[in-house]
């Protein structure tokens, strides 16, 4: 028999059928939906007169528009308010396994909530009209973004009509340094292979600084594949796997469980299997990461400073450095420590698990936030990990330094809600999206880990949490 | 949906790699239910000098002189030529939507993100994958050439230039069948209703915790 990747397992698992040209119906076990990408889906499937395929494979949640203060005002904004509304309509009219709608104490971020439920499992395909659906391939499940007719195909028929993407691997051997982290691997490995080196593969990670991560880390770097273009990252099934998923509300109980657990184990790359293209890190030379531009590629050390586009020779990579300095408002060459943020977003579907939490509020414990950081948010990533770190004590070491402990959501990852950046503020940022205008009109963001972020925090600029852990 | 066969029409440069559909469709235009009218708000930030947000009429708001888009050579580009990666980022349909509300039919570029390359194929609009060079090339005559225009065929696979020259791309043969036909992919699938169902009894009788 031929040795598998874990992708071809997960990919064979589930092909209903396949041309001879390779397109193929992929059969699809968790449909995850929230209100920004669903309307017009829900809205093609009724005008067409179809019926959803399989009601009890989707988990709905309202993120993207809510607000993280003030719950008992609602959503004042009228627009998002009716879209959040609609899919209250729409879960009401089709049904669903799980919905957990604005306010409800389990609502969050979909790619928070799905894991804390057991709503994401080893072997699931797993899809959501969000590109960072990755996340759950920590738990060696073939997950991936759709849009939104895509999601209409899978309301309609379980299915998606897609072609096998090539299989890469990035292999991370060797111990984290202190105050690295999650975070800092992905960026690191885009820093390497570009936003664009992943673009038509499914990446799978491996090696003894993955396997040590918790699933919490493991969630961090899938999540941010789709930051070096491949839609699907993933992460085979081991203890860590197991423990995490058991007595979660919708991971199977008893017999089933250990049915189950006895199949989760298979689910790994054969040694020997073949990878298209394979990249190495070693995780002893990963530093803090700090991005400078425009890009999640365009990323250095904390210990580094802004490149000099001068010294780029590829002309078009070098318009867009040129382009990214002027947007950031940074001079070449400027060390990365004395770059000052004004504000602090410790969130986004990245980094607002407990985890991330507990780590970011180690480092903030008995300090204050610099008095020239104008707002430092902490946005849990759903009401569960929000429960977990008031139990903890996190929200009282948070507020004391000066931080807003808000409610669940996106928030100021993309800034659909009020929580943003004005034009020229400069943030540092748990999140995944550098983008000009991502998280608001002219902002500026510099990608890092929470420990990072935290850190920044207090210093009033960069710092190397190495140095404080 | 539309059937996609030959067009030709102007072209536009936009000369920046990496374009993150963020820059295409702002997030403040995606809480709207619909599938149209994201074209006025197409790249926003880079069109307009003011902020927009929904609701604003744009035909006052101010615009960006030096936005190749606003350039009086370039109205009516129905031809979008970029750079790598265009596209990357969120998987936002409204990307494609609001390229094809505001007219453009094709977009061409040396590569593309997985995922705005699919959402194109599903609402009409090709995306062409031509080499760097090629890619290069056209730029320049683009520039230099006002009122430059180009034939796209996709039944032949070929981009044409003003003088002839063909370039011809590839395309992923049931992608190119359901655009050249304008046919519904949701209706295609349900043909196989029964391979999708009997998959789904064997996948329940073995992995009955999927289905609980």
């Amino acid at each position: 028999m031929t040795a598998k990747t874990l992708y071809d397992k997960l990919w064979d698992s589930h092909l209903v059928r396949q041309e001879p040209d390779g397109t193929a119906l992929v059969y699809i076990d968790r449909h995850l939906v929230h209100e920004v990408t669903s309307p017009q889906a829900f809205e093609g499937l009724k005008l067409a007169g179809r019926k959803p395929w399989r009601k009890d494979s989707i988990v709905a949640t309202a993120d993207h528009n809510t607000p993280t203060h003030d719950w008992d005002k609602g959503i004042r904004d009228p627009i998002s308010r009716t879209q959040v509304e609609t899919l209250d309509a729409n879960i009401r009219e089709v049904g669903a396994k799980a919905y957990f709608p604005f306010r409800d104490t389990h609502q969050g971020i979909v790619h928070v909530i799905g894991p804390e439920h057991g709503a994401t499992l080893p072997g699931m395909t797993v899809v959501c009209g969000d590109s960072h659906t990755s996340t759950h391939g920590a738990f060696a499940a073939l997950a991936f973004g759709i849009g939104t007719s895509e999601v209409e195909h899978v309301l309609a028929t379980q299915c998606l009509v897609m072609k096998k993407a090539r299989a890469m691997q990035v292999a991370v051997e060797g111990k984290l340094g202190r105050g690295v982290t999650a975070k800092d691997i992905a960026l690191a490995v885009i820093g390497r292979i570009g936003t664009a080196g992943g673009t038509g593969y499914a990446i799978e990670l491996v090696g003894s600084a993955i396997r040590a991560l918790s699933m919490e880390g493991r969630m961090t770097v899938c999540n941010m594949a789709i930051e070096a273009g491949a839609r699907a990252g993933m992460v085979a099934v081991d203890e860590t796997t197991i423990d995490y998923l058991r007595g979660r509300q919708f991971a199977p109980r008893g017999e089933l469980w250990d049915r189950a657990v006895a199949y989760w184990l298979t689910l790994r790359s054969d040694a020997g299997a073949n990878f298209d293209k394979v990249v190495a890190l070693d995780a002893a030379e990963i530093k803090p990461q700090v991005t400078w531009g425009t890009s999640p590629e365009m990323v250095t050390t904390v210990d580094g400073k802004v490149p000099d586009p001068a010294q780029i020779s590829d002309p078009v990579k070098r318009e867009g450095a040129e382009r990214a300095l002027k947007y950031m408002g940074l001079a070449p060459d400027t060390p990365i420590a004395e770059i000052r943020p004004d504000k602090i977003f410790i969130g986004s579907c990245t980094n607002s698990r407990i985890e991330d939490l507990r780590a970011a509020a180690a480092i903030v414990k008995g300090k204050r936030v610099a008095a020239s950081i104008k707002l430092a948010l902490v946005v849990p990533g759903s009401g569960l990990v929000k429960r977990q770190a008031e139990q903890e004590g996190l929200d009282r070491i948070f507020t004391e330094a000066g931080f807003e402990w808000r409610e669940p959501g996106c928030s100021m990852c993309l800034a659909m809600n009020d929580d943003r950046l004005e034009p020229g503020e400069r943030c540092a940022s748990t999140s995944n999206r550098n983008f000009e205008g991502r998280q608001g009109a002219g902002g500026r963001t510099h990608l890092v880990s929470p420990e990072m972020a935290a850190a920044a925090a207090i210093a009033g600029h960069f710092v190397d949490v190495r140095k404080l852990v | 949906m539309e059937k996609f066969v030959r067009r030709e029409g102007l072209v536009a440069p936009l000369d920046r790699a990496n374009v993150d559909t963020d820059a295409i469709i702002p997030k403040q235009f995606l809480k709207s239910i619909k599938r149209t009218g994201f074209g006025p708000n197409l790249f926003d930030q880079w069109r307009y000098l003011d902020h927009g947000e929904p609701g604003m009429d744009n035909a006052k708001r101010p615009l960006n002189p030096d936005f190749v888009l606003n350039r009086p050579r370039y109205r009516g580009a129905t031809v979008l030529l970029a750079r790598d990666n265009f596209g990357c980022g969120s998987s936002r349909e409204h990307a494609p939507w609001a390229l094809l509300d505001y007219g453009f039919q094709a977009v061409i570029a040396p590569g593309f993100a997985d995922i705005f390359f699919n959402n194109c194929f599903k609402n009409g609009l090709l995306p062409i994958v031509l080499p760097a060079d090629v890619v290069d090339k056209l730029f320049r005559e683009v520039e230099a050439t006002p009122g430059y225009r180009l034939a796209v065929d996709l039944e032949n696979q070929s981009v044409t230039t003003p003088d002839g020259e063909e370039f011809r791309f590839n395309v992923d043969p049931f992608r190119k069948h359901c655009l050249v036909n304008g046919l519904d992919e949701i209706g295609l699938t349900l043909q196989h209703a029964d391979r999708i169902r009997a998959f789904e009894d064997k996948r329940r009788a073995e992995q009955p915790w999927l289905f609980e």
